[in-house]
């Protein structure tokens, strides 16, 4: 028998459905796999067993003849964003670890009722703050890519969701959940040489997943390929009565629509994303993504979104600020880590808590958030930022009368190497620069692999869609992947 | 605008983060690269505009007006909300001493 990690959703459900091979044998493999990979640093903890009983679960229910579900016998990764009921639920963060939720979120429990199974919970920058995941108090989570030159340099994962993006590209799992609030999905994929997709804002319910900015968090897939995406998203989305911004519309059948079929579709192309001194592998990875388009069909048109310069620094005033009232709840008291310096009062007891339990990134960000909202501060930072939110949506409604997606690079480079940028933190947050825009716009988008660079590290070609149309990023995506044939993975070495 | 110790030092007690000398320092230039970086937004004419207040268009929806419409938050769950609690007493969540 062919390696079962070797396959991705949509072999696994077909194959245990078809019983070529057990969702038990499926889950053994990866857990084996999980075992091995340490060197990794992926996930922060493992659950065999859970993988092992949801497996067993559906081996049953096909005995017994039943619907399988759409991720029958499907063992996936669960970012550790995701509250699951008694396994520790840490957000990458001192102050929450060891915290046993008493509840599961609904996408989560969305997979288990889908017949999905769970392998582990997946690292990840600490609160979703960070875009290499150098910022998880659990350490670094090492990407399973090494550039060609024999240097062997340890490359970050990206980020924030990491772990997830490791752990697909090295068969640690075959999918894996992870979190977008401004590229935490897409910048992920593209630097490991997977794909992801955001869906639209309030497609996936929020409830149970660890807040950071809560008008940007949206949750999706990760998986190799855009078919399990599909299938994937299908299972997590549905609205939820628990989520006030959850959407309350009936979840399409992505799968059954996909078409790679790019004919009379019109593929916009922003002039404001070709920026002065782009990575030249970067820039002909998306002339080859326009050529491929129009191979496929696609009608190409230049476009503009006149404030995307802008879309950063309104992200970093909008999400810290939406972070610093989220992250409020640590406080010492009803869970998570509580720091008591002798003889200290009820402020002294937060203030040390959240000393001793926030990581610099997130207490950096709480800072920002909390002085763009202190008073004096609050017109000037927060109103023009979310007046400029608004402008950066007005931007793509435009953009959408003539085109029906955007086709831009997800990331404006391959992974740099673990350390390279943690220096200068405003570095790091231009690394999202293309991820951002549709993030403040809750417009949904994906990161399909388009080939390698000369360093031999995959880059990512971004799709955006207007709002509710997955399925056209979905089918623009399909277009992509089958032109580009991405087949590259990385070398075991760990 | 740009920020000094002074101020850092008090948007810190705001967020009730304890911050030592060096941190504090440490912040200072940091937090004054990225807000001298998000000043730019100064430059964007933004009259007659409205800031965003929901990115996709919804509604607002309340739930029956019952008692207990959500088993989960509902009452009776007191020993799964004092599960976490670093420090639980009496059935309640137990913080040092408010009033001398």
């Amino acid at each position: 028998m062919a390696d079962l990690t070797d396959l991705g959703v949509k072999a696994i459900r077909d194959g245990v459905a078809a019983g070529d091979f057990s969702a038990v044998e499926v889950a053994e493999a990866f857990n084996a796999n999980v075992a091995a990979a340490g060197a990794l640093n992926a996930y922060i903890v493992a659950t065999p067993e859970a993988a092992l009983d949801a497996a067993k679960a559906t081996d049953a229910k096909r005995a017994r003849g039943e619907d399988l579900g759409m991720m029958g016998g499907v063992p996936i990764g669960m970012k550790d964003l995701f509250a699951t009921r008694g396994v520790q639920t840490s957000a990458a963060s001192h102050i929450l670890e060891g915290f046993l939720p008493e509840y599961e979120s609904t996408v989560s429990q969305n997979l288990w009722d889908a017949g999905a199974g769970m392998l582990g919970k997946l690292n990840l920058d600490q609160f979703a703050m960070g875009s290499s995941n150098e910022t998880s108090y659990f350490g670094n989570v090492v990407n399973p890519w090494r550039r060609n030159d024999g240097g062997n340099a340890a490359l970050a994962p990206g980020g924030s969701s990491g772990g997830s993006s490791a752990a697909v590209a090295a068969r640690l799992c075959p999918a894996a959940t992870g979190t977008d609030t401004g590229g935490s999905i897409r910048q992920p994929a593209a630097f490991t040489g997977i794909t992801g997709i955001k869906p639209t804002y309030g497609r996936c319910s929020r409830w149970g997943i660890v807040a950071f900015a809560s008008s940007l968090d949206q949750a999706g897939p990760m998986a190799r390929d855009v078919t399990d995406c599909a299938i994937m998203l299908e299972a997590m989305a549905g609205f939820d009565p628990k989520d006030a911004t959850s959407l309350d519309m009936p979840v399409p059948q992505w799968e059954a629509g996909l078409s790679p079929d790019m004919k009379g579709k019109r593929v916009g192309v922003p002039r404001e994303y070709r920026m002065d001194g782009m990575d030249a592998d970067v820039a002909s990875s998306w002339d080859q993504g326009i050529a491929w388009m129009k191979d496929a069909g696609a009608q190409i048109v230049d476009i503009s979104l006149p404030h995307t310069k802008y879309a950063l620094p309104a992200y970093y005033i909008v999400a810290p600020a939406e972070a610093s009232s989220n992250l409020a709840r640590y406080d010492g008291v009803r869970y998570g880590l509580r720091d008591l310096p002798d003889g200290a009062g009820l402020q002294d007891m937060y203030a040390a808590t959240r000393a001793a339990g926030f990581g610099a990134e997130v207490k950096r960000r709480i800072l920002i958030g909390t002085y763009v909202l202190s008073a004096g501060f609050y017109e000037a930072y927060y109103t023009q930022a979310q007046k400029v939110r608004t402008l950066i949506s007005i931007d793509f409604r435009n953009a959408f009368e003539s085109c029906d997606v955007i086709l831009a690079p997800t990331a404006p480079t391959a992974a740099f190497a673990l350390g390279e940028m943690t220096s200068d933190p405003l570095s790091m947050y231009l690394n999202d620069v293309f991820a951002v825009p549709a993030s403040l716009a809750g417009l949904p988008a994906m990161s399909v692999p388009a080939g390698l660079n000369r360093e031999g590290l995959p880059l990512g070609l971004q799709v955006i869609g207007n709002m509710f149309d997955e399925q056209g990023v979905l089918n623009a995506g399909l277009a992509l992947e089958q032109a580009a044939g991405f087949a590259a993975k990385p070398d075991k070495w760990w | 605008m740009s920020v000094d110790t002074e101020t850092v030092a008090r948007i810190a007690a705001l967020a009730r983060i304890k911050l030592g000398d060096s941190e504090l320092d440490a912040m200072v230039p940091e937090l004054n690269a990225i807000l001298g970086w998000v000043e730019q937004l100064g430059e964007v004419d933004v009259t007659g505009v409205e800031p965003m207040t929901a990115v996709i268009p919804n509604t607002l929806r309340l739930r029956d007006d019952v008692i207990d419409a959500d088993p989960l938050t509902a009452g009776g769950r007191r020993d799964d909300v004092l599960a976490n609690a670093p420090a639980e007493e009496h059935g309640f969540f137990g913080v040092p001493k408010v009033i001398e």
